[in-house]
């Protein structure tokens, strides 16, 4: 069965046609500011070198860094009003409290905090305030506000008062927009109410967008499923991205990974991601990028996802070099790459230019570099590679060798020795790894509930099915799937024996 | 006779920034994040309120001082965030019971979230701020206190939820029963509770308490953030700054956590780099880091601090969040002169934690 990948960097958007073993296209163009002429440039690219069988695949997955550039760059955000059911407890931070004024600024359209919500054990905190939940839906429909964040104290254990919140909202206001922080996150109340808020800033952006790629696939002729990447490397059919943009931040990373494994068949190894503005180090573990579970800042707004471990440095092909005092980064040219490198006619210094001028890379006119001295280019190097070798050092966890794998379109500028590494392993279609791992990338589906009167043998095999059916439902094959993650934690206090059980399934896309 | 150092000061916001940087490692791994509290105090300057620190030296020997704690699971504070309005209730409570007022407040521990707690009732009421704690770091257990090194009484003890609820336990038989049934209490108020312990003299404090140890947390975070700023080595400041030593710099390679009897107890290893590279650490926990180990050897032990701190940035890694891959230093800091004595040693020495050695400091000998 044939797929699609296509993986929408800063710099470049790369398209790649692949079967159940192998890449049998691949193509490279720039990314456009609009970001769907490239993708359509893409696809006509990857039809014209693999001919009708690209029309014929089965789907085709998109990976982007759109959302995450909106909220890092302000723009496009919907105002929203947040919801918080936490009172008496939890007041003297209102929602919003430590955003960056020129983010809560254009977003915050009003915060509300009613009483409600759950102790540790289940037990609520006090009644639910229905009356006063009513009220603030008529308010937000008087303001026009139709994005609404909800938050509960302790929802990740008893989603309950989120969803009557959502209820009471959507009656008084029909056409108001929803997102409960329960279906998001975990424990952390305010980073995971500002996940929640920063998911409803975004859900314009999420239709357009859609939109646009389901556009640009009818428009070349493609008639296979449309998926978007998540940030756990597995993949949701576009009308749950339309719902959960904030899931979808930092697949990029995780592609990469998963390609690096696809295209290797190395399960345990160093995966260095070399791409226009960053290089990204990560650690797979099985196949599976290395999950961190920490506090992730987006934008200056504190998260809770769970993402991979990665550590970003500014070092790409697109990365700005000074000399005198010499400087790399971390700053770079971005998506004009094109326009603004020495070899593509422009007038930055970049480190592209540093990569063809020792030969690294074959890319635009040699001549361009006729100025640039060899003891410059030595000395851009042993940085560069000064930087990577410490950087892959810190992702290590033993002090046993391990493969490196080099993938990116910046991988020539890895040193081919590192301490510590066994084997550095460049291999072909390297620089489009991300989107190779976007077109291998599975389904998942998962439960997350809270089971009453069910042994535990019982709760966690509902739990399972029902993971199992939405799975399905998202498209996955029916014998493929496989149970990544099962846990149970069992809540006392609550009447007849009360589990939360979580799991989750991955499978082939169909 | 305690001779004051500066009077009376009032505290910055960069102050208290700096402060959250410092009680955090001076939490040794424990006391929970400061980052809700800082965030309240930052409300309330916003509000136009200050927080006064009072140079123990100052404390007239017959004025009363609130000592005040968070009790509870700090996974439980992460949702049910700490207010000031409630945390500042079982001073008013104790104030009733006792008829008189309060004419200063404390933590009962520097290290972590408590440490900043009564900066935000101080901003919020207007009493001043103690420079002073009762551990000078963070312990898990009420008995751990310079306090009952001292033998000091150990009732009554005021304690007020979100809700109308406000206890106050008139009489405990010692320190560990006072323990017990606090723990009780607020476990059945949702796992958290701000509590306003045993009233303290002036005469007490200044006799028993751990000195100055905000202004110690306050020049630990300003030391590290100068160390930031000029792109200096911050694990050589925060040694330079308390006077510690650097034990060792490594990877974290396994950590092994069990959550036994309300305490997070278990170890984590560490590979060594450069300098160490070739070595082995092992640190040991119960919510905070008792005993450090090279290559099987035990090297520091409380009542010395056992710090952790991130190799890059210095910021304070506490046992809840260590993990694996995490490169980190291990710093020991010298243990407050209270905890070195033999009834110092019985409470919060090695053996304290379940270890069948004594404490031999790791800056002697």
């Amino acid at each position: 069965m044939l797929r699609i990948g296509i993986d929408v960097g800063g710099t470049n958007t790369d398209a790649v046609l692949v079967d159940r073993e192998a890449v049998c296209g691949a193509v490279k163009t720039p990314t456009t500011r609009d970001v769907t002429t490239g993708i359509k440039t893409a696809l006509k690219d990857l039809i014209s070198q693999c001919g009708d069988q690209a029309r014929e695949a089965a789907s085709v997955t998109i990976g982007t860094t759109h959302f995450l550039n909106a909220v890092v760059e302000r723009r496009r955000l919907n105002r929203v009003a947040a919801l918080r059911i936490c009172l008496p407890a939890s007041a003297s931070l209102p929602p919003f409290v430590d955003w960056p004024e020129d983010i809560s600024g254009p977003v915050n359209a009003g915060s509300y905090m009613v009483e409600g919500g759950s102790e540790y054990d289940g037990r609520p905190i006090t009644r639910l305030d229905e009356a006063g939940i009513a009220g603030i839906a008529r308010k937000l429909r008087q303001d026009g506000v139709s994005s609404v964040g909800v938050s509960s104290v302790f929802s990740p254990l008893n989603p309950g008062y989120e969803e009557r919140a959502r209820e009471i909202l959507q009656n008084e206001y029909p056409d108001v927009r929803v997102t409960c922080s329960h279906s998001l996150g975990r424990i952390g109340l305010l980073e995971r109410e500002n996940a929640t808020l920063l998911n409803a800033a975004l859900l314009d952006l999420a239709a357009e967008t859609t939109e646009a790629f389901e556009n640009a696939l009818t428009d070349t002729g493609i008639r296979g499923k449309l998926y978007i990447s998540l940030n756990d490397g597995t993949v949701a059919e576009a009308a749950t991205a339309r719902q959960y943009p904030v899931y979808c931040f930092a697949s990029g990373a995780t592609n990469s990974m998963r390609g690096a494994t696809f295209l290797t068949r190395l399960e345990n190894a160093i995966v260095c991601d070399v791409g226009g503005t960053t290089t990204d180090i990560g650690c797979l573990v099985n196949g599976f990028p290395r999950e961190a579970n920490s506090v992730v800042t987006i934008g200056g707004v504190r998260t809770l996802f769970r993402m991979p471990d990665i550590v970003s440095i500014g070092i790409g092909g697109g990365t700005r070099v000074q000399d005198a005092p010499l400087r790399v980064g971390p700053d770079s040219v971005g998506f004009r790459l094109l326009e603004k490198a020495l070899v593509f006619g422009g007038d930055e210094l970049t480190l592209t230019d540093i990569a063809v001028a020792a030969g690294l890379m074959q890319a635009g006119d040699r001549n361009a570099l006729s100025h640039v001295s060899e003891d410059l280019v030595d000395r851009v190097l042993h940085r560069v590679r000064t930087d990577i070798a410490t950087h892959v050092d810190r992702m290590k966890t033993s002090a046993e060798e391990v493969p490196l794998i080099a993938v990116g379109g910046g991988a020539p500028l890895i040193p081919e020795v590192l301490d510590g590494i066994s084997r550095v392993h460049l291999v072909e279609n390297a620089s489009v790894a991300n989107a190779v791992g976007a077109a291998i990338a599975q389904v998942s589906g998962e439960t997350d509930q809270v089971f009453q009167g069910l042994s535990r043998e019982d709760a966690l095999a509902t739990a399972h099915r029902l993971a199992k059916e939405k799975a399905l439902a998202a498209g996955a094959i029916q014998g493929s799937l496989k149970v990544v993650e099962m846990e149970d934690i069992p809540i006392a206090y609550l009447p007849g024996h009360a589990i939360r059980a979580r799991v989750r399934v991955v499978g082939e896309i169909g | 006779m305690v001779k004051p150092r500066y009077g009376e000061r009032t505290l910055t916001l960069e102050d208290i920034e700096a402060m959250s940087l410092g009680a955090w490692i001076l939490g040794t791994g424990g006391g929970g994040s400061p980052y809700v509290n800082l965030l309240n105090t930052r409300q309330l300057y916003k509000a136009g309120r200050r927080v006064r620190l009072m140079d123990p030296g100052m404390l007239a020997d017959e004025a009363l001082v609130a000592v005040v704690s968070t009790q509870g699971a700090p996974i439980v504070g992460q949702e049910r965030l700490a207010n000031p309005e409630i945390s500042a209730r079982p001073l008013r409570l104790m104030e009733e019971f006792l008829g008189r007022k309060f004419d200063a407040v404390m933590p009962i521990e520097v290290g972590g979230g408590n440490g900043l707690l009564p900066l935000m009732i101080a901003a919020l009421s207007g009493l001043p701020a103690v420079d002073a704690d009762a551990m000078g770091r963070a312990y898990p257990e009420a008995q751990m206190t310079s306090f009952s090194v001292a033998n000091l009484q150990c009732f009554p003890l005021a304690m007020a939820d979100i809700r109308g609820n406000e206890i106050l336990i008139k009489r405990a038989e010692d320190w560990t029963w006072m323990e017990r049934i606090s723990r009780k209490i607020c476990t059945e108020l949702g796992s958290t509770a701000t509590t306003c312990k045993a009233p303290r003299t002036g005469a007490e404090v200044k006799a028993h308490g751990v000195l100055y140890t905000a202004s110690k947390a306050i020049d630990l975070g300003k030391a590290i953030l100068a160390a930031r700023a000029s792109h200096s080595d911050p694990v050589a400041a925060i040694a330079e700054e308390c006077g510690g030593k650097q034990m060792f710099a490594g990877k974290i390679t396994d950590i092994e956590r069990r959550t036994t009897e309300g305490f997070l107890r278990g170890r984590a290893r560490l590979a060594g780099l450069d300098g160490d590279r070739g070595h082995e650490f092992a640190l040991d926990f119960q919510n905070e880091y008792t005993v450090g180990s090279r290559d099987g050897q035990p090297v520091v032990m409380s009542p010395d601090l056992i710090c952790v701190v991130d190799s890059v940035t210095g910021d304070g890694v506490a046992t809840e969040s260590i993990r694996y891959g995490q490169r980190v230093s291990v710093l020991a800091l010298p243990a407050p002169e209270i905890f070195r004595t033999p009834r110092g040693q019985e409470l919060v020495g090695p053996r304290a934690f379940g270890f069948d050695f004594d404490y031999q400091s790791v800056f002697e000998g």
